[in-house]
């Protein structure tokens, strides 16, 4: 895949189509994927790589990159392409200044398991569903479904929803259980969530990477930036700055946020703030109709549309939990 | 002696055209409703931030309440129709985080319910009354010591 990937882009450049190519390159670690961008043929035959690591979501780079001088190719995968379709809805990409090549994802590895799994990682071979671990401290077998990334297990779309060309086969929108620990959690009672979020929430550090990584947070001017918010605080200080600030997060992206799962990725401290946006997904199903954020750049979205008969929001004291 | 008796802090947002003039008809009507809530005017209830709402918890409120104009009475014709989503989906999240959602509420009150206003605001004091002290979202830094 990596090497029809380096000849389908070293093409396009060659005919001028595009001058850039976005793409991912190895980092320190062969688990340390960083996005880059390359210009030349050299340079993508040096660095380029494509595997089971490369989880970053390329689209939100497409904001600065589409204002620059020339075209710019962006590999993306079928998640990537629903985060794209939105921001194009959104505006933030000039669609005339990007090329897109959609390729198909079996699921990502994700770098905290695979950690956890092996440590001293040295190499990693992808063999099937075994990967064969190179450690400091020997040969290692670990099994690919037991490190794949949380949100490839419950994965929602194979399909690209948006591309100017695809490499390999399109996928389908596939039955996913990704609402399953949400379902969960509603199913307990006020002070057991309130402990679980407490567990989940205190380990924040307010590094801000998931609003950084986020395609949906595209703000230039983010209201947590702003020092008489309260907020702006570098470390929370305080259990409240914690709820509040992923409480916000998770609602400035409601009805925007594709679910394409950037946001746990990215914690240092592994909260799965998936959960939040997802519980918001979940009820603008349930309460106002199926909506796929970043399925169609029509569409409007559920929060800037209204119904006469949309249900109070004394809904909420009558359904679910205890 | 004195009783320590707990007295939530109320906060209500008020839409100008109806709620406002309903707390007004209220007043004129001389219809009791506890000194509790404090009633800030707002344009329209879809003025209303959640981080309005969370701000007023962080600062000491006990309970927050929403009034406005009801669905297809809006002076901006649709604006209580997208407050109402926005609440809707906040005061969920609320609960999913395990915060009491009796804390938070949504009613719709035009100017010439005077008598709705009062009662409502009896009701929702008495049920955050019962709630206690706001302790999940609460800002210790913002606590009178």
């Amino acid at each position: 895949m990596q090497e029809t990937m380096i000849a389908r882009a070293a093409a396009l450049l060659a005919d001028g189509t595009v001058n850039r190519v976005l793409g991912w390159k190895k980092g320190e670690f062969v688990y340390d994927i960083t996005p880059a961008v390359f210009t030349s043929e050299e340079e993508l035959k040096s660095d380029f790589v494509y595997d089971d690591f490369c989880g970053n979501n390329l689209s939100k780079y497409l904001i600065k990159e589409s204002r620059k001088e020339g075209k710019v190719l962006a590999f993306l995968k079928p998640c990537d392409t629903y985060s794209f379709n939105q921001l194009i809805k959104e505006h933030r990409i000039l669609r005339d200044n990007v090329y897109i090549v959609g390729i198909p994802c079996d699921g990502k590895i994700s770098t905290e398991k695979m950690k956890a799994a092996a440590e001293g990682i040295v190499d990693v071979q992808v063999d099937g569903e075994t990967l064969h671990v190179d450690t400091l401290y020997g040969q290692k077998d670990v099994s690919r479904t037991d490190v794949l990334a949380e949100r490839c297990v419950s994965c929602k779309s194979k399909k690209h929803v948006a591309y100017d060309e695809l490499i390999g086969e399109d996928g389908e929108v596939l039955e996913s259980n990704r609402f399953d620990m949400v379902a969960k959690l509603e199913a307990m009672t006020p002070d057991e969530r309130f402990a679980f979020w407490r567990n989940e929430l205190s380990r924040c550090i307010r590094c801000n990477a998931c609003r950084n990584v986020c395609p949906a947070c595209s703000c230039e001017k983010c209201v947590f930036d702003n020092d008489a918010s309260g907020i702006a605080n570098k470390a929370a200080a305080d259990s409240f700055e914690e709820n509040m600030f992923h409480i916000i997060r998770a609602f400035h992206v409601a009805g925007r946020c594709t679910d394409c799962g950037e946001c746990s990725r990215v914690c240092p401290q592994q909260i799965p703030l998936h959960l939040l946006n997802r519980k918001f997904i979940k009820d603008i199903d349930e309460l106002y109709g199926e909506y796929q954020a970043g399925e169609d750049t029509e569409s409007r979205a559920p929060l800037t549309n209204y119904k006469m008969d949309d249900v109070e929001p004394s809904i909420v004291y009558q359904r679910g939990g205890k | 002696m004195q009783v320590n008796e707990f007295k939530p802090k109320i906060v209500a947002f008020c839409c100008n055209w109806c709620s406002y003039a309903g707390a007004d008809l209220a007043g004129t009507n001389r219809l009791n409703y506890p000194a509790d809530v404090k009633i800030i005017r707002v344009p329209c209830s879809c003025r209303v931030n959640p981080m309005f709402i969370l701000r007023a918890f962080q600062r000491g409120a006990d309970g927050v309440i929403i009034c406005g104009c009801h669905p297809g009475d809006c002076h901006y014709t649709s604006g209580n129709y997208y407050a109402r989503r926005r609440m809707t989906l906040l005061f969920s999240m609320l609960d999913y985080l395990g915060i009491e959602k009796e804390r938070t509420r949504v009613e719709w009150v035009s100017a010439a319910e005077g008598a709705k206003f009062a009662a409502t605001m009896n009701e929702f004091v008495e049920a955050v009354t019962k709630l206690g002290e706001n302790k999940r979202l609460e800002d210790l830094r913002c606590k009178k010591q």
